[in-house]
């Protein structure tokens, strides 16, 4: 049964308590890291742990970009796409760059597992564009050394 | 022109500027320890005194906001917006990993003069060290008595979480962020009623920026009078203005609001690259419309903007030069907008992407004789008729592009039809 098919809260839960459905978005996060990404069980976990229905998790975890429901590589690369940072030669300029190192397209992983592309809307990092984050890290004024020495830094990582 | 001295920005580029210590040592928390003296009513009074209006971009005076909430409600909440991502806009952010404390000295006050006992620090997911930053500001104030109960002896109590968003433009927005406070979708209220009345889990609720916070505390130290002296007649204080895109040295620059756009982009940001010409500009970050580059000497204040048929909005300054595509620079903002969009309202969700589709085949090979009548019908169906402002946002952009740039954009039917 998918999640969002699921309508069945948990037992002992008639009503939703709004101070466990608050914490849904840490927990959220939190199961991602434990388990990579928010399959279908891992939906159901959180689900019972807040007691709330597994749509209604899944409804919430499918709005935030940051929740994934696939599997991603170790290290999510994402280029800002936004405006300043295109207008200095970021970027689609920027993604290109990476995607002919890395031999993947925005929105694909390498098939080692390691990395994966994407492009993603404004960092907020307009002053000191070009700028990616690489996880949790954001990087700024990003030229092509600095592109080759990150991500030279990263396939050196065990 | 006279050289301004940081109020806004003065800690941030302190060593460890973000501690709390470093905070103290410069004035930090003098201002909560004054406001506790005070009663809430004068804090409220000295604040829209002040003529402080806030700066996430829709500048809604502060305190009369503060007035709104009930003074007789049981419960009621604060929550700090920290989701800054309107495209051209970055001053929260150094605002939040630099200078944390500033901040939170804001909300200390503003929760004191509201009568809020729980406040929440809402911050976008991006933001990891900013988040970082937060909660280790939250933690070192409990520890010296800035938070928590009994707060330096006044009675007053107050508690304080951070919690993350997941990537998402429209939590910005303040009924949305309180969905997602809630664990919910991201996704806007109806408005009214207004948070002030019905907000966080149904109870009065002050959402307030994260640079509006940050000017509390000056406010209080040194009073309504000193601040409204700074700025214009309707747009009072300092501002924090985000200029990137073209120029010489992109960055952050705090000055008195009604300073022109020619100054702070030719002596603060130095100019424009390989000393080019301006040809637009976007004063107030993405959803604001453009001006052409000739408009240089319009005051970046709320009134003098809006009379030049754009908007303050939060501040942030996009430069483009003579060599600008505007019709990929409204494409790629239009983008931003159509994936941004929280799918509620019809209008938004299908108008946003069909604008889009215009914009892709226009700054393609595949531009259409109709393309930009299409813009002109969709923008007017989805202008004022969405829950949120978003909708309105979105064509701001397009329609002041369609206007000023009219040419760019025939160019490519004209082209497209010869080819």
């Amino acid at each position: 049964m998918s999640p969002t098919q699921s309508g069945i809260r948990p037992a002992g839960t008639a009503i939703v308590d709004p101070a466990k459905q608050s914490m849904l978005l840490a927990a959220l996060y939190i199961a991602q890291e434990q388990h990579g990404s928010l399959t279908p069980e891992v939906i159901e976990h959180v689900a019972r742990r807040l007691g709330l229905r597994p749509g209604e998790v899944y409804s919430t975890a499918s709005f935030y970009t940051l929740f994934r429901t696939k599997a991603t590589g170790r290290y999510i690369i994402q280029v800002c796409d936004g405006l300043s940072c295109y207008l200095c030669d970021g970027a689609d300029k920027v993604a290109d760059y990476i995607s002919a190192k890395l031999g993947i397209q925005p929105g694909e992983t390498s098939a080692d597992g390691r990395f994966s592309l994407e492009k993603v809307q404004c960092l907020a990092s307009c002053g000191t564009a070009p700028a990616m984050r690489v996880n949790d890290q954001l990087h700024e004024n990003l030229t092509p050394a600095s592109i080759d020495a990150i991500l030279e830094r990263l396939m050196g990582e065990v | 022109m006279a050289t301004w001295q940081p109020i806004l920005l003065a800690n941030v580029n302190r060593p460890n500027s973000e501690k709390i210590t470093t905070y103290m040592g410069h004035g930090g928390y003098e201002a909560a320890r004054k406001a506790l003296t005070m009663s809430a009513d004068q804090i409220i009074a000295e604040v829209k005194a002040s003529g402080l209006r806030g700066r996430g971009g829709a500048g809604f005076p502060t305190g009369v906001k503060w007035g709104f909430i009930s003074k007789e409600a049981p419960v009621k909440y604060l929550a700090v917006n920290t989701d800054e991502g309107e495209p051209g806009t970055f001053k929260d952010r150094l605002i939040v990993e630099r200078d944390p404390h500033s901040i939170l000295e804001g909300l200390i006050i503003a929760a004191y003069a509201v009568g809020v006992r729980r406040a929440f620090v809402y911050i976008r997911g991006e933001f990891f060290l900013g988040a970082k930053r937060w909660i280790k500001a939250i933690a070192d104030a409990y520890q010296y008595g800035f938070l928590g109960k009994n707060i330096l002896g006044s009675g007053f109590d107050l508690d304080v979480s951070v919690h993350r968003g997941a990537g998402a433009y429209i939590c910005g927005e303040e009924t949305a962020m309180i969905e997602s406070l809630e664990g919910k979708r991201g996704e806007p209220r109806l408005k009214p009623p207004y948070p002030a009345q019905v907000g966080l889990w149904g109870q009065p609720t002050v959402v307030q920026n994260v640079e509006t916070l940050a000017n509390i505390p000056h406010i209080i130290s040194r009073g309504a009078a000193w601040y409204a002296s700074i700025g214009t007649e309707y747009s009072k204080g300092p501002k924090i203005f985000c200029v990137s895109g073209h120029v010489n040295r992109p960055g952050n620059y705090e000055l008195p609001l009604g300073t022109t756009l020619r100054e702070i982009i030719y002596e603060h940001a130095s100019g424009v690259r390989l000393g080019r010409k301006i040809k637009a500009i976007i004063p107030g970050g993405a959803s604001t419309p453009m001006l052409t580059g000739d408009m240089l000497d319009v005051p970046m204040a709320f009134e003098t903007l809006s009379a030049a048929g754009s908007a303050l909005g939060t501040g942030a300054v996009i430069v483009m030069d003579e060599t600008t595509d505007m019709v990929e620079a409204t494409r790629r903002i239009t983008g931003f907008f159509a994936h941004e969009s929280c799918g509620r309202c019809a209008p938004c969700r299908i108008g946003g992407r069909r604008m889009l589709e215009r914009l892709e085949r226009l700054s393609g090979e595949a531009a259409r004789p109709d393309d930009l009548r299409d813009l002109e019908v969709l923008s007017h169906g989805i202008a004022g008729v969405t829950f949120c402002p978003m909708g309105t946002g979105m064509c701001e952009p397009v329609t002041s592009s369609l206007r000023l740039f009219r040419d760019e954009f025939e160019a490519r039917i004209k082209q497209r039809m010869a080819a």
